[in-house]
């Protein structure tokens, strides 16, 4: 390990689990090999909705190799479950195509994929409904939305100054379903000994996986151990327990055997979550200097009939612009469909996309730089609470971008440049993602011989949690790396939040730097001796989770995109893309380039490459792999360049970090959109930018 | 539908297959008891313990998978095992020489190639691949001519890696990292 | 998958008398046919791998290429022979797949791939490819990127390879070896369109093996272009392709030859076009007669209505790029016209 003067935090210390990753020794979830493993492979739903009225599983376990085959009519009963979905195998009821309905186990995974294909399996199908219509009748507003905000705000009288505004744009917006697609496919190895389950499991969070899954099996948490030391990506799937995780455990159960369990990739996109499909219609209203008077975003969304999820879509558009009269607000319908879930950026992802594509047609009709319209509007506090922002500086980056990006010469006229056989244009949008941060408890410990170690339930998923809690806790036992040792993924740790809402750092950061001071102190009585035995001290910062004085804390961003689209295709390039965030203090900038880039190219991917379609008369999510579903290659973005600005905000928590691992996504699929706008003239509303909405 | 209507009945469902087989793995010998139907993949993920080459799509539309088979890059999720008893196979754990680690996987840890790490071990073995094939002259889609030999730089390598996606978007690290091996 | 076993014959004869037993199916690369085995697409119970028994040299014969059917499409686009002789042949192997798949992928197999319609690779749903008789749900459904040309209301699937494209374009022929012996299929013409039997993608009779494939020398083919248009920017099939070679003396087109992927059940031979290009001015307009010509026999559907202007637009583009060496391109200066 390469170690650098202190303090740690800031430096750019290289990922601690690099070797393990390039020489293949990292063990992911599917990876491990009790003794007497079984396979099990699930079976979907062929229909859309009705009821499973016979599956022939007499038959199947006759095959060889088969141990067992279970449906509905012989699984282990589970305790009721909030959420619905993780019913599994409990009812006749299929809610969704692709739904597990069956389960086969066998001893070889051979044996247990041809038993599952030949598993017969007879219905009774209903008709479905599975497509997403604003003026669907079934639409209702929900209590709430995802991360717990209200479904609708209003402030003003909206409709009156949308009557008088001077200039008004009314435009729809919509972005189709996205599966999340991490790389390693959702999978578990589950052991149960005695009245004890341990699951080895691809999740972004282990302690709240154990919470979710030892209930189901009438169990107290203790009873259940998770261990997840390293995941392949997640991006949101992997955040809540989700229907295969808790098959495992009830083949493992049923056949009293270990057994493991990988989602095919087909599979994930039925089963594993995905990002809703959006219909958003955003009116903005302005003087003719451009300054908004009046703000509403409507947001139409889907959910399945199992469980409500509603994703907070509109929830940016409380926090970017200033405007007195405005009104945000959430519709949902449940329908035939799978249950989406979290994406990276819920809500800010597809809202920004409306937001601020209608921001940059505001830009056109008023004749302003997009780039000074937005700066215009920037708000004195936020704008629906009126609480001051802990630190705001949207316009930094803003202007920080336009330098560096070369914007300062553009020209606004669309359609106006060509390269060879190219429309070349350029667009800007702005990102924000809300700082969260959730009650962890870690602990530090000090061995006689100056080792340290840190335990945390946490989660790397790739985000670099565990090299960036070492430098953390470098600093605070105020030693180098290399003597500090982080250990995250598993339920033996001090339970923690799960990677998600980009609140690892600041929520597990919290967590191990009170750890360490705490270890210090009790040190320090020591007078340094440390025992034989060595010396531990924990924390827990629910407490001081709880008590945050009240900030509106948000983390800001600015997207600058140059695209090209081919005169006689329609094939939109993304040519280079720029991003400059302020994002409090960055603790390691080599991994936190990482994922801004990462977010960044997944938005560039939102905007040109992803949707998953689906099929009106099956009812199930088409193209359902990577060959049709396409995510970015190394050739779709030659050029991707994040830079950030240092902020020094007292009033997040020890670190001063503000998440990082999503705002990347958030506004990139506008900045693309618009500059394809520049390019061509032709504003496209509904995502992907594929070329048939651009040849002529 | 599910499932097949009559499995039980005449000419229903043949038992499985099975071949004993002798493979190179790394320059190791390893003997295998085989079903016909398993993919390289399986056999040296399930049988094999060597869990480096990675499964993400298992049809060939990711590359998580790729190893060296007589020194080409080859998808290990659609190769069947019996197919391989008489080639050399290496993977992402016979890349390294003793404690020393391959240039590439130097570099990829150097240029933070990876976030993740799941889509790394195919990264790898196709960069080993694909710097093989650029020596020998090999053109790619994107080479300007097909008499000239080929220069590396960044194009070249984006589009001979383009058959390992990596979702953690650390393609700027992956075509670094291979280009400094490759100069 | 089905158990199968697995064989691998010793040569050519024992592999054609293997391959006529019951559900017997030739494996070469593998790259399709395990996809689809694994998809329960295809059941095979017996594997015949001809692999280590087909040709995977490539020789000059008098009059051209004669390509071995075992010879891997990654070694194919990098053979000095091909690039020179053959360079549209080369350009449209490297435009396809992946450099792992080229690797492993044959040039038969390349030939006999299937098609990537979603309802032929989803067993749960009908598809008259798969299971004649069952309907074709892609008609009303998504079709996107289906056929527009020579479809039946049977099936509008498209061929997906970009290679038999260029050996569509070259008039090759295919070398075949069955239980009634030898015989050559001429290209195009080895793959049928869908009529009212959509599972049957070729001429080839049950047991066929293709043993080479022979493209004959065209010198003017020299310039040429493969043209790919998609939606990723590498590593996706084809939305539409192009493969072309232009003859132009003195501005007037001596002799072409264009053929079309991602439009039809076989790669397109584009007749008409030809026919309404040679002699014609080597003119923009004159490209863009032709390019109508062509589409005059086409008939899109909803989804894929976008393929006809975009064909149009790529097939003139890929016209004048060929007539005007001088030319800059868009993102198809990735595939430059090869200039002899
Ligand atoms: C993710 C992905 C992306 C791809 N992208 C592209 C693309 O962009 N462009 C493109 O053109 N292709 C693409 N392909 C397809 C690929 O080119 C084909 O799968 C490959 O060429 C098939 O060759 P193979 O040798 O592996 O065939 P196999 O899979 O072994 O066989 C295919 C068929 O041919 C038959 N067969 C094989 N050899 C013979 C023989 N000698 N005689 C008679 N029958 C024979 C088999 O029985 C089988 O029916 C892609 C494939 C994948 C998986
Ligand atoms: S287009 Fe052809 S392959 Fe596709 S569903 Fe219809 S019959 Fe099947
Ligand atoms: S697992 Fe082999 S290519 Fe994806
Ligand atoms: S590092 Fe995560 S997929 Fe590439």
């Amino acid at each position: 390990m390469k170690t650098e003067a202190r303090p740690y935090v800031g430096a750019a210390l290289e990922r601690v689990e690099g070797v393990e990753k390039v020489t293949g020794l990292a063990r992911y979830a599917y990876e491990n090999f009790p003794d007497d493993l079984a396979y099990a492979v699930p079976v979907q739903a062929s229909v859309a909705r009705g009821t499973v009225l016979a599956a022939d599983v007499d038959a199947v376990v006759r095959l060889p190799g088969v141990i067992a085959a279970i449906w509905h009519g012989n699984a282990p009963r589970l305790a009721p479950a909030d959420n619905a979905e993780l019913a599994v195998l409990q009812s006749d009821r299929v809610a969704y195509r692709g739904q597990y309905v069956a389960v086969v186990v066998a001893e070889t995974l051979q044996c247990a994929r041809e038993a599952a294909r030949l598993l017969r399996i007879d219905y009774d199908a209903e008709p479905h409904d599975v497509e997403l219509r604003a003026d669907h009748p079934e639409m209702y507003r929900p209590d709430r939305v995802n991360a717990g905000y209200p479904a609708d705000t209003e402030l003003g009288d909206p409709d009156a100054a949308l009557a008088a505004a001077p200039v008004l744009v009314d435009a729809t917006y919509r972005t189709p379903a996205e599966h999340n697609n991490p790389m390693e496919p959702h999978a578990t190895v589950a052991v149960w000994s005695g009245d004890g389950l341990t699951l080895h499991d691809s999740t972004q969070g282990v302690s709240a996986l154990r919470e979710t899954i030892a209930p189901l099996f009438g169990m107290p948490p203790e009873n259940v151990r998770v261990i997840s030391p390293h995941v392949g990506g997640g991006f949101g799937s992997k955040g809540a327990a989700l229907p295969p995780v808790v098959l495992a455990a009830l083949a493992a159960k049923h056949t009293g055997r270990p057994v493991k369990l990988a989602v095919t990739r087909q599979q994930m996109f039925a089963v594993t979550g995905y990002r809703t499909p959006t219909i958003q219609r955003v009116r903005l209203g302005a003087d003719t200097g451009g300054r908004l008077t009046v703000i509403v975003h409507e947001a139409f969304e889907q959910s399945s009939r199992l469980r409500e999820f509603a994703e907070q879509t509109t929830t940016p558009t409380r926090v970017m612009y200033a405007a007195p009269d405005r009104r945000t607000a959430h519709r949902l319908v449940r329908l035939d469909v799978p249950t989406p879930a979290w994406m990276r950026a819920p809500g800010e992802a597809p809202g920004m996309f409306a937001l601020e594509s209608a921001m940059d047609e505001l830009a056109v009709a008023c004749g302003i730089d997009p780039v000074e319209l937005r700066i215009r509007n920037e708000p004195a506090a936020e704008p629906e609470s009126g609480l001051p922002f802990s630190s705001r500086n949207l316009v930094g980056c803003l202007r920080e971008g336009a330098r560096r990006f070369g914007w300062a010469d553009r020209d606004p006229t669309p359609a106006a440049r060509t390269r060879g056989r190219m429309l070349v244009g350029t667009g800007v949008a702005a990102s924000t993602y809300p700082v969260y941060r959730r009650p962890s408890r870690a602990s530090a410990r000090c061995e006689p011989d100056g080792r340290f170690s840190v335990r945390i339930a946490a989660a790397d998923i790739g985000t670099g949690a565990r090299t960036i809690l070492t430098q953390v806790a470098a600093d605070a036992l105020r030693v180098t790396p290399d003597r500090v040792r982080v250990e995250v993924g598993d339920t033996a740790l001090p339970a923690a939040s799960l990677a998600g809402g980009s609140a690892g750092t600041a929520s597990w950061g919290t967590a191990v730097v009170r750890a360490c001071e705490a270890l210090l102190e009790e040190l320090d009585l020591r007078g340094g001796d440390v025992p034989a035995e060595g010396l531990e001290a924990t924390a827990d910062t629910a407490e001081e989770v709880g008590e945050q004085p009240e900030y509106a804390r948000h983390a800001f961003g600015a997207q600058f995109a140059e695209v090209g689209v081919d005169l006689d295709t329609g094939e939109a390039r993304v040519l280079r893309l720029l991003g400059v965030f302020a994002a409090g203090r960055i603790v390691n900038p080599v991994t936190a380039r990482s994922q801004f880039v990462g977010g960044m190219t997944m938005g560039m991917s939102m905007a040109l490459l992803e949707e998953s379609v689906m099929d009106r008369e099956f009812g199930d999510y088409l193209n359902h792999d990577l060959a049709q579903y396409h995510v970015p290659t190394a050739m779709d973005l030659p050029d991707v360049q994040a830079y950030w600005i240092e902020e020094d905000d007292p009033h997040l928590n020890p670190l001063g970090a503000k998440g990082i691992g999503e705002i990347g996504i958030v506004g990139t699929a506008a900045a693309v959109a618009n500059a394809v706008h520049h390019a061509t003239g032709v504003r496209v509303r509904d995502l992907p930018i594929r070329l048939d909405k651009l040849v002529r | 539908m599910n499932g097949e209507t009559d499995i039980t009945g005449a000419g229903g469902v043949p038992d499985p297959v099975t071949a004993d087989l002798r493979l190179s793995v790394n320059g190791v010998p390893r003997p295998v008891t085989v079903d016909t139907r398993e993919t390289l993949l399986d056999t040296l993920r399930e049988s094999l313990g060597l869990t480096g080459a990675k499964k993400g799509c298992d049809h060939g539309q990711c590359g998580a998978c790729t190893v060296l088979v007589d020194g080409r890059r080859a998808l290990s999720c659609l190769t069947l095992t019996v197919t391989a008893d008489d080639v050399e196979i290496v993977t992402v754990e016979g890349l390294a020489d003793g404690d020393a680690l391959h240039p590439l996987q130097a570099a990829f840890v150097e240029n933070d190639a990876f976030q993740c790490g799941y889509c790394t071990p195919g990264q790898l073995c196709s960069a080993v691949g694909a710097l093989a094939e650029a020596a020998e002259g090999w053109p790619s889609a994107v080479t300007p001519g097909l008499s000239a030999p080929p220069r590396l730089d960044e194009t070249e390598i984006r589009e001979r890696m383009s058959g390992n996606l990596c979702r953690c978007g650390a393609y700027p690290g992956i075509v670094a990292a291979v280009g400094q091996v490759a100069r | 998958m089905r158990p199968f076993t697995y064989e691998r014959p010793a040569d050519v004869r024992s592999a054609v008398a293997a391959a006529g037993r019951p559900d017997a199916v030739y494996l070469g690369g593998g790259t399709n046919l395990v996809d689809l085995m694994r998809l329960g697409v295809a059941t095979p119970r017996t594997l015949v791998d001809v692999t280590r028994i087909s040709s995977r040299a490539i020789e000059e014969t008098g009059g051209g290429l004669l390509i071995g059917a075992g010879v891997r499409n990654g070694d194919l686009a990098a053979d000095p022979l091909v690039r020179r002789a053959q360079p549209l042949l080369a350009r449209a192997v490297l435009e396809g797949a992946s450099g792992q798949i080229r690797n492993m992928a044959t040039v038969a197999g390349n030939l006999l791939q299937r098609t990537r319609c979603p309802y032929f690779q989803d067993v749960t749903k009908p598809c008259n490819k798969r299971l004649p008789g069952s309907g074709c749900p892609a008609r009303t459904g998504d079709h996107r990127n289906l056929a527009i040309l020579g479809h039946s209301e049977h099936c509008v699937a498209t061929h997906p390879s970009d290679m038999a494209v260029a050996l569509a374009a070259l008039d090759a022929l295919v070398h075949v070896e069955g239980p009634d012996g030898a015989r050559t299929v001429p290209m195009p013409g080895l793959h049928r369109l869908p009529g009212d039997e959509p599972d049957r993608d070729t001429v080839l009779a049950p047991g066929e093996l293709i043993t080479a494939v022979e493209v004959p020398h065209l010198p003017f083919a020299a310039r040429s272009r493969y043209r790919k248009v998609r939606d990723r920017a590498s590593f996706a099939f084809a939305v539409v392709s192009v493969a072309a070679a232009l003859d132009v003396a003195g501005g007037v087109v001596r002799d072409c030859r264009i053929a079309l992927g991602g439009v039809a059940h076989v790669p397109w031979r584009a007749e008409a076009a030809e026919a309404a290009l040679r002699g014609a001015a080597a003119t923009p307009e004159e490209f863009a007669r032709a390019a109508d010509a062509e589409l005059a026999r086409s008939s899109p559907l909803p989804g894929n209505a976008f393929k006809a202007p975009l064909l149009r637009n790529v097939l003139v583009r890929t016209l004048a790029d060929l007539a005007e060496p001088a030319e800059p391109a868009g993102f198809a200066e990735s595939e430059p016209v090869e200039t002899p």
